[in-house]
């Protein structure tokens, strides 16, 4: 059963409206609020209406000239410098165009006009409501009654409210923003005021996917990024899997004593915050660390760069277990004590061997249950930028990794080069968005792989 | 025969077993007992360590004292406390409210928008940190604590998927009884959801409280002002920002960290139980 009745499309709904609506409600296609003034409603009224001046100043004033420099094709083209004013003989500076504040309030700018369409059309709907009303004998109804229809039929509205305005600000606003600038040329050379970017159209993807470079191009180095950050996370997901539940499975055992404490022992390691444990970690792994004064050797475990960075690397999934172990310990001990007893006991009875067991009941039973946790952690590590950062940094910096100014390093994740090409000192914001996309598009396909999955996201609303 | 054979065979499995969790055990402990014994440790004249037992050897507070009177972690206590009351506070609430809208009520944008969430939440955060910090400055907003608030908390509506699930497994049959009785929705949520929903809400209190305590990037792009640090950006650049800042600082460092871990701790082993249960009860669905 589709949820409610279901309803007209919005556009379909406002033509309707507009065909079948009074006067008054035709009216209100122009000048907000005039069929709920017109019928005696007139906080509502006086409310749209305030809206409707409120955005019309704003685009007048602001977001008009924004939207106007976004749809001219391109981002600005006058720079700030001086000017020779003849009259009052005297430089004048003149402020130029900014194509990041272009592109930042023109983004803002079409926000606004889009929530503004959502008021307009509501409405619209508002005075054809009443429309309706007054034309079965009712009275319109009133501001009263309105505030009641919010806080029960419509209560989700003023609940979803705020986290939404939140939401527009903090993500989709920026959000928007770093899609669009992948489709320009943003980066070290062109950072306004002092120079301006423009739109480049696909450019950016096609340096990064295209094998023009040769051997040491662009496109092989995100190649070999990518593949790494692939290893990485199928090593850092399944290490901590396995080994979490071995200890589990271990503490789970029959004969074993102080369960409690056994278990506490390794849970108190994620009461450590991460950056500290990894910060740590880092220290003792320096090459003036520790580690190597016990075991009096000289080994660069992080900065080492020979065979492929083997060094790092595996130094890097070795930590990502002392921190991720604990997580899995707790989870699968909680599975683990909710599997039937009499799987286990007619395993016994018919004799088969304590690895029988773990290989026929067990494993099935935690990889069945587990699967959409261990792709959500898959995708969590894809993104797992704290370990790498803390750790190494990206690095160490290596030959293989310099084609077309990558500026990527050998233990580099998709995301921490993300990070490096946004904040080095040489920016190239450009790229940076571009990789993002290729996170998003990966992270998407493999979060919608587990979200069909799992039985509980198909019949979520059935269980209530 | 074969009794006393599996009688012992179970005897060396046990004993197998001890030795793996004890050694395994002292792996995981070692580097925190490392990380202890390092804030304790009273650093020679020269700021350098050499080794892990010198003959020289003295323990003391000397690290404590230099952490709170030579830098600002005072301070940069008090901004991470600030922010993370606050920032807790206004995500627990966003998270809560988001999660009843769209676990208890029907309307006809409820799966378009939890399908947006859910595609929204896919984009790597900090892809648009550097527009969030120009929105930031465009608002007058930047190198303040204000600004970290609502960064953690602006966003918090992705993360209503393990609360939405907790709130489904809540039976309709009571809400429904009290509506009825002609209670609002309001009243529903408050007197009958919220009772209920005690553990995912110190869950996510508390995991929204700690964020704060470990993140990094976003203050060191927000903020500048060292006197509005958090405590996790002040003992990153205790030891990262310069090259010699590790063997000036190392000490100093560690004795931050466990002054900062020594809070976490505490709050976990006190709310430990519900922790538990919200990560089982949301996290993990067949």
């Amino acid at each position: 059963m589709k949820e409610g009745v279901r309803k007209k499309r919005p556009a379909g709904a406002i033509l309707s409206a507009f065909k079948g609506g009074t006067l008054y409600t035709r009216l209100s296609f122009v000048f907000m609020g005039f069929g709920n003034l017109a019928r005696g409603q007139i906080v509502k009224g006086v409310l749209y209406f305030l809206a409707q001046v409120v955005f019309l100043l704003f685009m007048i004033f602001m977001g008009g000239r924004y939207i106007a420099h976004l749809f001219s094709g391109n981002l600005g083209t006058r720079l700030s410098g001086e000017i020779w004013n003849e009259n009052l003989e005297i430089f004048e500076k003149v402020k130029g165009d900014n194509s990041f504040l272009i592109l930042l309030y023109g983004v803002a700018s079409l926000l606004l006009i889009g929530i503004f369409l959502c008021v307009w059309a509501m409405n619209i709907k508002s005075s054809y409501t009443t429309d309706k009303r007054l034309e079965q004998g009712e009275a319109p109804q009133t501001f009263k009654e309105d505030l009641h229809t919010l806080l029960n039929e419509k209560f989700y509205a003023p609940l979803l409210f705020l986290p939404f305005v939140g939401l527009l600000i903090f993500t989709v606003m920026p959000l928007v923003f770093m899609v669009l600038i992948a489709f320009t040329n943003y980066d070290y050379a062109h950072m306004p005021p002092g120079k301006l970017f423009d739109w480049v159209g696909f450019k950016n993807f096609s340096s990064l996917f295209s094998l023009s470079g040769g051997a040491t191009g662009f496109a092989l180095v995100f190649l070999r990024v990518l593949i790494w950050t692939f290893v990485w996370a199928f090593f850092a997901t399944f290490t901590n899997y396995f080994l979490g539940l071995l200890i589990a499975l271990l503490i789970q055992r029959k004969g074993i004593k102080l369960k409690v404490l056994w278990r506490t022992l390794f849970v108190i390691a994620i009461a450590v915050p991460q950056f500290v444990t990894l910060l740590l970690m880092q220290k003792i792994l320096d090459g003036d660390g520790i580690l190597n004064k016990l075991l009096g050797t000289n080994i660069l475990w992080l900065t080492d760069h020979r065979y492929f960075s083997i060094i790092p690397r595996l130094m890097i999934i070795l930590v990502n277990i002392w921190i991720g172990v604990p997580y899995t310990l707790l989870m699968c001990s909680g599975i683990l004590m909710n599997i039937p007893a009499d799987y286990y006991e007619a395993s016994r009875i018919d004799g088969a061997s304590p690895a029988r067991t773990f290989f026929s009941i067990t494993l099935p039973y935690m990889l069945h249950i587990t699967t959409p946790y261990l792709i959500t952690q898959f995708v969590g590590n894809i993104n797992n930028f704290n370990v790498i950062w803390l750790l190494t940094g990206g690095g160490p910096v290596d030959n293989l990794y310099y084609g077309g100014g990558s500026q990527a390093q050998s233990t580099d994740l998709l995301v921490t080069w993300l990070y490096r090409l946004t904040t080095d000192q040489n920016p190239r914001y450009n790229v940076a968005s571009v990789i993002g996309i290729v996170i998003f598009v990966i992270s998407a396909v493999l979060s919608l792989v587990t979200y069909n999955r799992t039985a509980s996201a198909k019949g979520e609303d059935t269980f209530q | 025969m074969t009794k006393s054979f599996t009688k012992i065979r179970k005897r060396a499995g046990n004993i197998a077993s001890y030795v793996l969790l004890a050694t395994l055990g002292v792996l995981w402990v070692l580097p925190i007992c490392y990380l202890i014994y390092t804030a304790f440790r009273v650093t020679p004249s020269t700021g350098i360590i050499n080794s892990l037992f010198p003959s020289n050897l003295k323990l003391g507070i000397g690290n404590f004292t230099r952490l709170f009177k030579d830098t600002d972690f005072g301070q940069w206590l008090i901004n991470t406390l600030i922010v993370s009351v606050s920032s807790c506070a206004l995500t627990t609430l966003f998270i809560l409210m988001v999660s009843y809208a769209l676990s208890r009520m029907r309307f006809r944008l409820r799966k378009p928008i939890m399908n947006v969430l859910l595609v929204l939440g896919m984009f790597p955060g900090f892809m648009s940190m550097i527009a969030v910090y120009f929105i930031l400055k465009a608002m007058g907003l930047t190198d303040s604590l204000l600004a970290l608030v609502l960064v953690y908390s602006g966003s918090a509506a992705l993360s209503y998927y393990i609360c939405k699930g907790f709130f489904d497994t809540i039976p309709r049959a009571m809400e429904e009884a009290c509506i009825l009785d002609g209670a609002s929705q309001p009243i529903v949520f408050l007197k009958i959801i919220l009772p209920l929903a005690k553990p995912i809400i110190v869950y996510t209190v508390l995991t929204s409280f700690i964020s704060p305590w470990c993140d990094f990037i976003f203050v060191n792009t927000i903020i500048s002002d060292r006197a509005k640090y958090t405590v996790s950006l002040g003992l990153y650049k205790m030891i990262n920002a310069e090259k010699n800042s590790f063997n000036d600082n190392f000490t100093v460092f560690c004795a931050g960290a466990f002054v900062v871990g020594g809070i976490i701790v505490t709050l976990f082993m006190s709310m430990q139980r519900y922790y538990v249960e919200g990560v089982t009860s949301g996290a993990v669905k067949g």
